[in-house]
């Protein structure tokens, strides 16, 4: 369809226009993303091979103390002259021989069992006593460490060939060969990214990469009750820990919860988002329109709640929608009403109460960041409407809300994701309550990581909660990339330029 | 015509203030509970009606001399110090990466913010357990370093935004500097940084808030040692079963106590925390 013939449409059509191609192209664009993710092994296979045919090239051409540094690190600097560098690389040679023989030898050895001795009182030469045996978490925990020190190490080695051919061909041409000083020197300004991102990377290694893969393998793992570490061994399981997600036999069955809180976590990010941009944009027309006075104020009121820690205000919230002492039931029985249980009676309630708790959390959030945007819509546009005779809801919805979501998509993805993961409302005002016999560790308003917060931390299911992990991020990862492809798409328009 | 035209015009505002007002109070009445509630000289956890009978500093004296049994001066300091500590290291990765992805070109650059935005995509609880027994192997759990090592490790992976207020500094600036013979350190920290201050300030405040309101790790790092807390676990252990008869208006004072300071250095900054956020997240 032709541009020309895209304006002559109605809103209804052009929705609907744009949901059809959104589907049409769905195949298209997942088809594109599978080629994206092959290119991406294909270029990263590509790549690894390279490297191994030039490091091969590089022993062949070498002379011995470039071949010589293919066994002992730093051989082949050192004896051009660079004795710093070449130092540093034995060092780190030494200290990853001394590491692989004293500890990680020993971890990688067991790790395709996780262990096979189990501990705790056993008898040994005829009396019982307290064995250690195989701690499973440690021996995966150690283990995936040493396979990503031994990455770092190769990726210290590979530098290492690479650096001493390059000062053998720089002696061959007869060039200068840079001192310690001037390799310095380098750092500052043409590698000048290396020195800015070690220091992140190696604290985003540690404590992001390193748990995120050994939680990743967890999931594969038959780490629940009882095969708690580090009294009994757990161990490999393949894909069975998915299975048993899914698996919807029997009451308060992982998979009849796994379904319920889905559908919920999906409903309340739906309403957590987009009803407090629609209201929040909403409130901060009201406190922008002209004639209105004193702004800063209404302003004012409505941020300092966003200042204010959320535990603070939720545990707080959490008190006043008590039963017999809340404020909120106080004022309900003064006025002669009855008293409602907001949190623990039903299903239905609780999840409101929460959607509307939360409206109160977003709205101020909502203010804060679209009153400049809002500010920013040309105002000869809302002139213009009021002379054609379009009232204020007309020209919200035909002129504010088309030209905020069109800028501020970006920021409702994040905020969508968010509110997928949004612990803390659902944590500290009702901590998923009310809880049910038919829901296995949950209750009605448990999200989906309240749940695997619970799974880990009451019933020490590790390996479900690593898989109910996995399959948040997938569905995460989707919703951007479909989002993602919906916003080039609406780029591609210019509606509003 | 004119007339009616202003009488409907005072209307419509005359309604909005009566909306703006109603709003207004039902979004603060809640603080406005807690303040109240934190200078009540009646004990006890919660009471029948809204309104404090007597008031008094009771609550904020006794919260900084009754300290035996929950040491709430000793968690505020816990907080500040480790609040300090994970700005400063967080600020600086964060600057530091959102840099290097920005204005730096390197081999790397692509596949790197890749993964930072597949990292960012996992709940962060999941990888909590791990981090717990990483923690135990170096022999750091229950210490305040091992909070601050946790609240200042990822954040490099928060580069976004910051990314895209560095992405909007003209690169003739960079080009600039270079033909002067300046290095890209010297660019980093004498042009770019003076340049961002919005960013910087936003960063800043972000990661020092950061400590005050976290309360899922220090509940876990910390178990059951009590004095290495820090407020917000501090102040829910205050409303736990066995001493809110008894806390509970101290719990009002102590989170009063914690919200005044941060209510006004985020009241000070928002206009840079609304520029940070927008800065990157909203195009056009």
């Amino acid at each position: 369809m032709k541009y020309i013939d895209y304006v002559q449409l109605n809103p209804l059509q052009r929705a609907g226009y744009k949901i059809k191609t959104f589907f049409s192209n769905l195949p298209k664009n997942l088809a594109k993303f599978f080629v994206m993710l092959g290119n991406f092994f294909k270029n990263l296979v590509l790549g690894i091979g390279h490297s191994f045919a030039n490091y091969g090239k590089r022993f062949a051409k070498g002379d011995w103390a470039t071949k010589l540094s293919y066994i002992v690190m730093g051989a082949g600097n050192a004896s051009k002259g660079q004795f710093i560098k070449g130092l540093l690389f034995l060092l780190i040679e030494a200290a990853y021989i001394v590491y692989m023989i004293t500890f990680g030898s020993v971890y990688i050895s067991k790790f395709g069992t996780l262990g096979t001795e189990e501990g705790g009182f056993k008898m040994v030469n005829g009396r019982f006593q307290n064995v250690d045996g195989d701690n499973s978490m440690l021996i995966l925990l150690y283990g995936v460490m040493t396979i990503v020190i031994t990455i770092i190490f190769l990726v210290f080695y590979i530098a290492n060939t690479k650096s001493a051919y390059m000062v053998q061909q720089l002696k061959a041409e007869g060039k200068h060969i840079p001192t310690f000083k001037e390799d310095l020197k380098a750092f500052g300004d043409e590698k000048f990214h290396i020195t800015l991102l070690s220091f992140p990377c190696l604290m985003i290694g540690v404590f992001s990469i390193l748990p995120l893969i050994f939680m990743i393998l967890i999931a594969f793992t038959n780490y629940r009750p009882p095969n708690l570490a580090p009294n009994a061994l757990f161990t490999w399981q393949g894909l069975k820990t998915f299975a048993e997600v899914f698996d919807s036999k029997g009451g308060a069955s992982m998979g009849h919860t796994f379904l319920v809180l889905t559908e919920w976590t999906i409903v309340w990010a739906i309403f957590a988002t987009f009803l407090n941009y629609i209201m929040g944009m909403i409130v901060a027309l009201m406190i922008n329109k002209k004639g209105i006075k004193l702004k800063s104020l209404w302003r004012t009121l409505f941020v300092v709640t966003v200042a204010v820690p959320q535990f603070v205000t939720l545990l707080v919230m959490n008190q006043m929608l008590q039963l017999n002492t809340g404020a909120i039931n106080i004022i309900l029985q003064n006025l002669g009403m009855q008293q409602i249980d907001f949190i623990n009676d039903s299903a239905l309630v609780a999840r409101i109460t929460v959607i509307v708790i939360n409206l109160w959390v977003g709205i101020p959030y909502t203010i804060l960041i679209t009153t400049g945007i809002l500010m920013n819509i040309p105002a000869d546009l809302y002139e213009s409407a009021t002379i054609d005779g379009a009232g204020p809801v007309k020209s919200f919805m035909k002129i504010t809300l088309p030209y905020m979501l069109f800028v501020t998509t970006p920021y409702l993805i994040t905020t969508f994701i968010g509110n997928i993961n949004n612990f803390n409302v659902i944590y500290l005002l009702t901590n998923g309550a009310p809880t049910s016999e038919d829901l296995y560790q949950a209750g009605f308003t448990d999200l989906l990581v309240t749940w695997l917060f619970k799974l880990t931390m009451s019933s020490q299911d590790y390996n479900y909660a690593a898989a109910i992990g996995i399959l948040v991020f997938i569905v995460c990862a989707t919703l951007s990339l479909i989002t993602f492809n919906l916003t080039k798409s609406a780029k591609d328009e210019e509606a509003f330029s | 015509m004119i007339k009616s035209y202003k009488l409907r015009r005072n209307l419509a505002n005359a309604l909005i203030y009566v909306i703006l007002a109603v709003l207004g109070l039902i979004w603060i009445s809640p603080l406005l509970w807690m303040v109240l509630h934190s200078f009540r000289a009646e004990g006890g956890s919660a009471v029948q009606y809204l309104i404090p009978e007597t008031y008094s500093f009771k609550n904020y004296i006794s919260l900084f001399t009754d300290t035996s049994q929950l040491d709430y001066p000793r968690w505020f300091l816990n907080t500040l110090v480790v609040a300090i500590f994970a700005c400063i290291i967080s600020t600086l990765s964060v600057l530091m990466v959102s840099y290097s992805f920005s204005r730096l070109r390197f081999k790397a650059r692509r596949p790197l913010i890749n993964v930072g935005m597949i990292l960012g995509m996992f709940p962060g609880f999941m990888t909590m357990i791990a981090i717990y027994y990483l923690l135990k192997a170096m022999n750091l759990t229950q210490t305040l370093p091992a909070l601050v090592i946790c609240y200042s490790a990822g954040a490099g992976l928060g580069y976004q935004i910051s990314k895209g207020f560095f992405d909007t500094i003209p690169r003739a600036m960079d080009e600039a500097a270079t033909i002067d013979g300046a290095t890209k350190n010297q660019i980093f920290w004498k042009i770019i940084l003076p340049m961002s201050k919005p960013i910087v300030v936003y960063t800043v405040l972000t990661s020092f808030i950061g400590p005050w309101t976290d309360f899922i790790l220090v509940r876990i790092i910390m178990g059951d040692n009590r004095a290495n807390y820090t407020v917000s676990v501090g102040l829910q252990t205050m409303i736990a079963q066995q001493y809110i008869g008894k806390y509970f208006t101290r719990f009002l004072a102590g989170s009063t106590l914690v919200a005044i300071p941060i209510t006004v250095l985020f009241l000070k900054m928002q206009s840079y925390y609304v520029e940070g956020v927008t800065a990157g997240g909203v195009k056009g």
